[in-house]
């Protein structure tokens, strides 16, 4: 990792959606109060944290891709300059790239192969995300329909890493896929950070995550509440600080799988 | 039927079940498998080897192309409530996405508030929400609380946690767990975390082991 060198910075981001009650009364809703992350060349940061902390809305953030009835505050750069709509539009695709959270993001109507290749990759390319991903070739003609929910997810990952991408923000890459494939799933990414890619990962699979990333972040409701490195997380409880990050660490199946009350952690926290 | 018997009930049955869509590749080929009411079991396997096409099958929502699938050794009631539930993978494809989810959760039986909030569900706030206004892991408690229904006796969870933090999966499978202990409820979980998998289940099947057409 090259400290030096920052990717991506979010400073106090905030996003709030404006709802409609009845008729034209209206309420903003925030769901993300204040976050904080910075990527740096060569790093792989894993965001954790409850579901609906605004995780995967902080990555559309970035891209820019938020509901029409969105705001949002703070200060997002990418590569030290302010990530505007004009220079969103010169980098998304091409060096930002994202792997998005849902299957159903896949062109129902485009087959699986063409998806992959996209406007710029090459036939070798994609032959070589296929099998680095264990796809058989006959997955290149298929719809989105005939292909597995593993499957399915393995084609959105071969999307992004078939490309020449600086940023990869990558919203739960793993759920469905086998133990095996997650793991080279993170060996991939391991990589591609060694030659200078920065990666943004969203997961709620810390043992995956714990297998690659640098750095841990934890939200909780929109903030951002603790910040670790890889290895506090597998020396194990004692060397987490925050009460959120120990009560994740105990919830995995292999470290107890207690369920706390994560609002009472939090009460005690402040 | 005395209570042990009871117990010890095969609920599901594969009878050399096989199948493929139209006329193409065999998907699942001479599957025997017995489920038993006071086993919880896992089925593993890799990612394209049939495990969510079988739990369809188990559910009812399709039918073997070969073979028969048999509840209590008869075939499953078309009409009426199932009592063969299904938790998907993907609850945003699972969730009528027009329907606010107070419609949802209540299009089967009307959940009460001590379920819901055991499941950490925030009735008030969510219940006048669409579906694409809440997050993945909040969407999946509405559907656990819609398969929990009084009718309801064997739970197919097909990879339902992979969407939630642990803290998350941990609570809601400690009322899953709860409540099919408590109603002796069937219960097959589907999933490729190997650690959850052997917290959660009595037995464990490698879909390799028994599908014929791999």
């Amino acid at each position: 990792m090259n400290k030096d060198k920052i990717i991506l910075e979010v400073e106090d981001i905030s996003v709030s959606f404006r709802m409609y009650d009845k008729g034209l009364s209206k309420h903003d809703l925030t769901v993300i109060k204040k976050l904080n992350v910075t990527v740096h060349e060569g790093e792989i940061l894993a965001i954790v944290g409850a579901s609906g902390s605004g995780k995967s809305v902080l990555a559309h953030a970035v891209l820019g891709i938020l509901p029409s009835n969105a705001s949002v505050g703070g200060e997002i750069r990418y590569c030290g300059k302010q990530l505007t709509n004009s220079l969103r539009k010169e980098k998304v695709g091409s060096e930002i790239i994202m792997i998005p959270q849902s299957v159903t993001y896949l062109d129902p109507l485009m087959k699986a192969g063409k998806q992959v290749r996209g406007l710029k990759g090459t036939k070798q390319q994609l032959e070589e995300a296929f099998r680095r991903y264990g796809l058989d070739k006959s997955a290149e003609k298929k719809y989105p329909f005939q292909l597995s929910g593993g499957m399915a997810r393995r084609v959105l990952i071969s999307t992004a890493v078939i490309s020449d991408a600086k940023l990869i923000l990558a919203d739960e890459p793993t759920p469905g896929l086998s133990e095996d494939m997650a793991a080279e799933t993170m060996r991939h990414f391991r990589e591609l950070a060694d030659q200078g890619c920065g990666i943004l990962m969203i997961t709620h699979d810390i043992e995956a995550a714990l297998k690659a990333a640098d750095t841990i972040a934890v939200f909780y409701d929109g903030e951002t509440i603790d910040c670790c490195t890889a290895d506090d997380f597998r020396q194990g409880r004692d060397a987490l600080k925050h009460p959120y990050t120990k009560a994740l660490w105990s919830a995995l199946p292999e470290n107890g799988f207690l369920s706390a009350d994560a609002s009472e952690l939090m009460k005690g926290a402040l | 039927m005395t209570d042990s018997a009871k117990h010890d009930e095969i609920l599901l049955s594969c009878q050399n079940v096989s199948f493929r869509y139209h006329k193409g590749p065999w998907i699942l080929r001479n599957i025997n498998l017995d489920i038993r009411r006071h086993e919880r079991l896992g089925l593993i396997g890799p990612s394209g080897y049939g495990k969510s096409t079988l739990s369809r099958l188990l559910a009812g929502y399709d039918s073997p192309t070969e073979g028969e699938i048999l509840w209590k050794g008869k075939k499953l009631p078309q009409k009426g409530f199932c009592p063969v539930q299904m938790i998907y993978q993907h609850p945003e494809k699972a969730l009528d996405p027009r329907w606010k989810l107070k419609r949802s959760v209540s299009e089967g039986w009307q959940p009460d508030e001590e379920l819901l909030k055991r499941l950490n569900i925030n009735s008030k706030l969510w219940f006048s929400r669409y579906p694409n206004e809440l997050s993945g892991g909040e969407l999946q408690r509405f559907c656990v609380a819609r398969v929990l229904a009084p009718d309801t006796e064997f739970i197919i969870a097909d990879e339902m946690s992979t969407m939630l933090d642990a803290i998350t999966q941990a609570q809601i499978w400690n009322v899953l767990l709860d409540e099919v202990k408590k109603r002796d409820l069937g219960l097959l979980v589907i999933t490729h975390n190997n650690s959850l998998a052997e917290k959660l289940c009595t037995r464990i099947v490698d879909l390799r082991d028994i599908n014929g057409a791999f």
